[in-house]
């Protein structure tokens, strides 16, 4: 009976590892990648049952069982619904195949696309890529078939392929599941995209924060080579990224892998036209490369019978935040945000925004829950696709902290070369960190949106373009929060320290004193808070048995 | 320092380019890349000093002071700080009496903060020496940290 136990990355922070140990001493157990559902982390799979949030106890079970001694593991199997997971296309193999086993990915169709493009020319490729309708995951959701026509019709000795595995989205960890679950479904990518642009070398450049995406990704690229699917003719290696956010963009990402400090450049000329040591050069995402064997499997236009008029097949997303199911859903265009939300993710009690495409990207607010997964129908919103990240927010989460922490992000991780970019967002983040703590003024609102349009319009690459959105869509959605901590200094969610008073309820209260106990800074006497002395810390609501703190 | 160590990777990353995975290999090694051991480099493979520099600051990995015997790098990512990942700062730095990037005096922890772990389903997340801890509270967090304390 086949046992696999999830040692993905969020597996073995779940407590795989030791479940692994467990489960080895009484038969072989097979390792697998995330399958998506990593709420239900650790997952263990025995023949065609499923155990879910395995601990130490039910790993004892489960071993018990394979021993043939007792059926009390019972209590924890799920027998898994297969209808959301079935139409994979980028996860499916992730949580079912070994990664470290390339005769397991060939048995599920594995190496096959690239005995079928043999069939065809470079071009009948890019024909077939085009038909599909592809468009890149990565962010920006440009057609992948051009990007690989203008590769292939750039003269050059050298040519590159080069796979993009910077995810530095914080809230995406797609790239990350694929690398770690289905490692051969990349380089079978590149392979087929190197054919058609006739590319002679392949990179991957890895986020350096990804030892095990690297590892598996290594242990893969070996057997690729013992089996001689990588030879001479074209070889992949892998660049380990040193963490840099501005990295994932293009030009960038090339400096970067020419040993240089990460700065884009102007475009044009194009990567496709001088990308990597001046040569045409290549860049795609691991989800897109994920897409193109089944593509070349199945061909061109099963891919675009799914999604939407512009956007084909399915998109996967990175579920966070405030949800019943966090982890990884793959989901067909044209479904809608509601659809994610509540059908794949389990729902969210109070839902008040979802924050799409990361720091590039914006907040989706209740009244518009029901947009199509679209590239077009998404970016009307003010948000974008992005690369898939999904936060989900409720109530207690302060919209104008939100647009702070990415702007902050933002700010870290600009290089610096565009003035608009460098300092205008610093300004913005100042403006910001004063609203949050209750020193906004008036006039605020109107110069974060003025300072917003100028540091898109003179800012060089997307990061630039793209850090003041988060700022944007939450004033245009939720303007009245912004106004809230800047006229009554308040802050609707009390997130927002600075803005929060605390009190004592005497109805309620039944002089227990224990406030007063736990306040750090003794600021409490005879049941008064000390507006001075209180340093908002929250330990007396916490502490109160009774409700007698209140909070506003 | 003894660069003898760094003599192989030298010679195997001649090709131009190689000036990130010699930093990165030269910080495994001596845990930091001290002003010496730049100029170092710089001499061995010919690269500008201003450009080693220049690499060795652009990336948020390189670290430019000697480092703790362990490594924590807490997430900041989204889902992390929705889900509080504050709180898990102040914690650590209450336990640890330093700022982030700093050591403590006794040299045993070094405490850092990344970008994203991309380990957003276990919010809040650090690592610790390479290994992914999930789901914590402030308590948790130290409780971790007390088990690398020897």
């Amino acid at each position: 009976m086949r046992v696999t136990v999830g040692m993905g990355s969020c597996g073995i922070a779940a407590g795989a590892d030791e479940i692994y140990q467990t489960l080895s001493k009484v038969a072989p157990v097979q390792i697998t990648g995330c399958n998506g559902d990593c709420y239900r982390e650790p997952i263990v799979t025995v023949g065609d049952k499923t155990y879910v949030n395995v601990n130490k106890k039910g790993a004892d079970e489960i071993a018990k069982m394979m021993r043939g001694e007792n059926n009390s593991a019972k209590d924890y199997a799920v027998y898994t619904d297969d209808s959301e997971t079935k139409n994979r296309i980028a996860l499916c193999n992730c949580g079912i195949i070994n990664p470290e086993s390339i005769d397991e990915y060939i048995s599920r169709n594995g190496y096959k696309a690239i005995e079928k493009f043999a069939e065809l020319t470079p071009v009948q490729v890019i024909e077939e890529i085009k038909a599909s309708g592809l468009r890149g995951r990565g962010g920006a959701g440009f057609p992948t078939w051009f990007k690989w026509n203008a590769a292939r019709e750039s003269v050059g000795d050298n040519k590159y392929i080069i796979c993009n595995a910077d995810e530095g989205d914080p809230g995406a960890f797609m790239d990350r599941a694929i690398l770690e679950g289905d490692p051969h479904a990349v380089i079978e990518g590149m392979m087929v995209a190197a054919y058609a642009i006739g590319a002679n070398a392949g990179i991957v450049y890895v986020r350096a924060e990804y030892p095990l995406a690297i590892t598996r990704l290594e242990t893969a690229l070996n057997q690729a080579r013992e089996r001689g699917f990588l030879n001479s003719n074209f070889d992949i290696k892998i660049k380990a990224g040193a963490g840099a956010f501005v990295c994932g963009e293009e030009t960038a990402l090339i400096a970067s892998l020419e040993g240089e400090r990460g700065m884009p450049r102007l475009k044009p000329p194009f990567p496709a036209q001088k990308g990597l040591w001046d040569s045409p050069s290549n860049i795609n995402n691991v989800e897109t490369l994920a897409n193109i064997p089944w593509i070349i499997n199945n061909g061109g236009a099963a891919f675009a019978r799914i999604g939407t008029e512009k956007s084909k097949g399915t998109k996967v997303f990175a579920l966070t935040g405030k949800i019943a199911k966090g982890g990884l859903v793959e989901v067909e265009m044209g479904k809608t945000v509601r659809d994610v939300i509540y059908d794949y993710g389990g729902g969210c009690d109070g839902f008040k925004a979802v924050q799409l495409g990361g720091p590039s990207g914006g907040c989706i607010p209740n009244e518009l829950i029901d947009t199509e997964i679209d590239y077009e129908a998404l970016a009307k919103t003010g948000a974008i696709i992005g690369s898939g990240g999904m936060v989900v927010m409720d109530g207690s989460s302060c919209m104008v902290d939100m647009a702070r922490y990415f702007l902050d992000f933002t700010c870290k991780e600009s290089c610096g070369k565009c003035t608009h970019c460098r300092i205008g967002n610093k300004r913005m983040l100042e403006i910001l960190e004063r609203i949050c703590d209750g020193n906004g003024k008036s006039g605020d609102i109107e110069l974060l949106l003025e300072l917003g349009e100028e540091i898109k319009s003179g800012s060089l690459c997307a990061l630039g373009q793209t850090a003041p959105n988060p700022v944007l869509t939450t004033i245009k959605y939720f303007r009245d929060e912004y106004e809230a901590h800047i006229n009554a200094k308040k802050c609707p969610a009390l997130s927002c320290k600075p803005l929060l008073t605390y009190s004592i309820d005497l109805n309620n209260c039944k002089k227990c004193n224990l406030c007063a106990k736990k306040c750090p800074t003794d600021a409490i006497i005879d049941l008064v808070i000390d507006g001075e002395k209180c340093t908002k810390c929250g330990i007396c609501f916490n502490a109160c048995k009774f409700g007698a703190v209140n909070v506003v | 320092m003894d660069y003898k160590l760094l003599e192989p990777i030298l010679k195997e990353k001649t090709a131009r380019g190689s000036l990130i995975p010699i930093l990165q290999e030269a910080q495994e090694l001596y845990g930091w890349l001290s002003p010496e051991t730049l100029s170092y480099i710089s001499d061995k493979t010919g690269i500008s000093p201003a450009k080693v520099m220049g690499a060795a600051t652009f990336y948020a990995q390189f670290r430019l002071k000697p480092a703790g015997k362990n490594l924590i790098l807490l997430c900041q990512g989204t889902a992390c700080h929705v889900n509080g990942s504050a709180a898990i700062e102040s914690a650590i730095r209450d336990y640890l009496g330093v700022d982030e990037g700093e050591v403590t005096d006794d040299g045993l922890f070094t405490y850092n903060n990344v970008a994203c772990l991309g380990c957003c389903s276990l919010s809040p997340a650090m690592m610790l020496n390479g290994k992914i801890y999930g789901k914590l509270t402030g308590k948790s967090a130290v409780e971790i940290l007390e088990l690398h304390k020897n």
